[in-house]
């Protein structure tokens, strides 16, 4: 963690010591302003501000374990996949998602905080993650509308994220939104074919369009005016628009997207507006929001009991990895 | 789609992938990874059902049977591997074991959509409307999970067992099944080293991991003799040269597991051989639930298309 005893002033330096400290300390202020200012990017090894790398630590973790618990919902129909084609996607899709997770972990790791911890941090609940994932997958159609929907909107936020000034986490978002991108159509697909299938089909459609349309949107977080760090996180170049204006957004995709699929959004307030040239939703129970944030979802308890039991159930295998990879060190060093 | 849908694909020019065991990958293409075959030359399931409906690739009764025993052989296992997805000891794996069950599932849609092609019947058909003892799979397929140990050797052995199988039939006279063969073994061989790796990983790692690996092979090996049963069919199909006796592949088995077995510091599990009849539809006990979970929905929608 080199970078951050840049950082830190050990005690008992002396005057020039100090001196040379705070030097370096401007020094590196003056480079981080102007890398903000010409909308360049910062590399792990630069100096910045702690309260920028503990930002990106908290979103780039938080981005990962959104990945590795949206693992569940999905990996919850692959035993149950209605034909082997559909089996194979979601397999992948499902693996596609650990994918994300490492890279993002890895990205964060390079700000100085190991992987272990942020482990150990979703499961001990200090770590959020985002809560749609809270909500349960009850039919194979919410295959199709977590595709369309969740990584719909996962794609609206994190193609600016491309463009975020810490330059693991925009490069990471590269490879990460080409795959979103497969993702959303294969949803798109699901329920594409589901809506003009059987009555039942259609029907199973349409329910879970239903159930995920509001849980997606508040995917965005909370509306502009009650959304403390977005400022913030806007003058570090991380983030590039505000929730609500990646939110209208979102809404005119779909609106154009569910007439093809021969279903309709269940917010009768849906309209695009003439004079600001954006679209505007129906008003969102962000009530229920806070709620689910603060644990009290329908399946909270049980996605984290599930990702502590795999790595419980797991610490005797990667405690032999290690084992074994110590005694193949050693036999190589005395060889 | 040509009448002879066996396309054997350079792998040449990927570099060298260090395999860090010396005993796993001896033979066959070692540089060949699942994810490094370019889609556009792999031969897909759905080439497969395209050139049957189109006539231009047909099984006989036996290639047919034959197909269906190794198709649902690696679905089987497929279903298995799908249920550690989220839920590995590192993420690592679960990419690793997602990949292994996507490898399996896509050999498993390529023999299926072959033998249906006998009487017209999709991978679906078959998958999804055929009941326990319509199931051609041997038992070693799907006996559980059990823990991590469990799986590896069950892994290890399934993989060792294919390489043979899969290199042997690169050779078959039936053109379908002899490129079935030549995409399946490279990734097969692929799985062989995965699982050689855990194998002395966990025999070599700590004391409890040493004695779960001891015990996953100990609930694996009775099913181990199933694989190598000769039976009626193996016999013609060996005779005209489309496929081989299954105990022919025993010795080389026996060789290569071996050698990894010894540089684990493991002996071979002296238990007695179940007494097996997947092949005729005679299965465990296990077999029944994993059906129903995997078929409940299609059933649910008969004809509807997904």
């Amino acid at each position: 963690m080199a970078t951050q005893t840049l950082q830190s002033v050990p005690a008992e330096l002396t005057p020039e010591q100090l001196e040379e400290a705070a030097r370096h300390e401007a020094e590196g202020q003056a480079y981080f302003d102007r890398v903000m200012a010409e909308d360049s990017r910062i590399e792990p090894r630069d100096w910045m501000p702690a309260a920028y790398r503990k930002t990106l630590i908290r979103q780039i973790s938080q981005h990962a374990h959104s990945e590795i618990i949206g693992m569940q919902p999905e990996a919850n129909w692959i035993s149950r996949a209605p034909s082997l084609k559909r089996k194979a996607i979601l397999m992948a899709k499902v693996q596609d998602e650990a994918g994300h997770g490492l890279y993002l972990y890895s990205a964060a790791e390079t700000l100085g905080q190991p992987r272990d911890q942020m482990m150990q941090d979703l499961m001990d609940g200090k770590a959020k993650y985002s809560s749609i994932f809270n909500y349960p997958a009850r039919t194979w159609a919410d295959m199709g509308a977590i595709g369309w929907m969740v990584d719909g909107a996962a794609i609206a936020n994190q193609v600016p994220l491309c463009r975020a000034s810490f330059g693991p986490y925009g490069r990471a978002m590269v490879r990460v939104c080409k795959e979103e991108s497969f993702h959303q159509r294969q949803g798109f697909e699901i329920l594409l074919e589901l809506s003009h299938g059987t009555p039942e089909q259609k029907q199973m459609a349409q329910e879970a369009v239903n159930r995920w349309y509001a849980p997606a949107l508040m995917m965005f977080g909370p509306p502009d005016d009650d959304s403390p760090n977005s400022k913030q996180s806007m003058a570090w170049n991380i983030k590039r628009f505000s929730n609500d204006e990646l939110r209208n957004r979102f809404v005119g995709m779909m609106m154009e997207q569910v007439k093809v699929l021969d279903l309709t959004l269940p917010d009768k307030d849906i309209r695009f507006n003439e004079e600001t040239k954006k679209w505007e939703h129906g008003p969102l129970d962000w009530d229920e929001f806070h709620e689910v944030l603060k644990g009290r979802g329908p399946c909270n308890a049980q996605r984290l009991e599930r990702r502590r039991e795999a790595h419980e159930n797991g610490t005797w295998v990667r405690e032999a990895a290690a084992a074994y990879a110590r005694k193949q060190a050693e036999k190589e060093s005395a060889a | 789609m040509s009448t002879s849908p066996a396309t054997t694909e350079e792998t040449g020019g990927h570099g060298d992938i260090s395999v860090g065991v010396t005993t796993a990958g001896t033979s066959g293409d070692a540089t060949a990874s699942a994810t490094r075959i370019t889609p556009g030359n792999a031969l897909r399931p759905e080439d497969i059902a395209l050139a049957v409906s189109r006539g231009t690739a047909k099984p006989t009764e036996d290639v047919a049977e034959f197909a269906l025993r190794l198709g649902d052989d690696a679905l089987i296992l497929a279903q298995r591997l799908g249920h550690w997805i989220s839920r590995a000891p590192e993420l690592e794996e679960d990419i690793a074991l997602g990949n292994i069950a996507l490898d399996q599932l896509g050999h498993a849609r390529s023999f299926l959509s072959y033998a249906g092609g006998l009487n017209g019947k999709s991978e679906d058909d078959l998958a999804y409307f055929r009941s326990e003892d319509e199931f051609r799979s041997v038992e070693l397929f799907e006996q559980p999970n059990g823990d991590f140990a469990v799986t590896i050797a069950r892994q290890f052995v399934v993989s060792y067992y294919q390489f043979e199988l899969y290199s042997r039939l690169t050779h078959s006279t039936d053109a379908t099944l002899a490129g079935i063969a030549a995409k399946a073994v490279k990734e097969v061989d692929y799985h062989r080293d995965h699982s050689a790796q855990w194998v002395l990983r966990l025999a070599l790692g700590t004391d409890e991991s040493r004695r779960k690996m001891i015990h996953g092979f100990k609930v694996i090996w009775p099913y181990v003799d199933e694989l190598f049963a000769d039976d009626e069919l193996t016999a013609r199909l060996a005779a005209a040269g489309a496929a081989v006796e299954p105990s022919s592949l025993r010795a080389d088995f026996d060789r290569l597991t071996g050698e990894v077995l010894a540089e684990a510091e493991l002996e071979v599990p002296q238990v007695p051989a179940a007494l097996g009849g997947g092949r005729r539809g005679k299965h465990s006990e296990h077999l029944g639930y994993m059906l129903a979970e995997m078929q409940v929905l299609a059933r649910q929608h008969p004809g509807a298309s997904w």
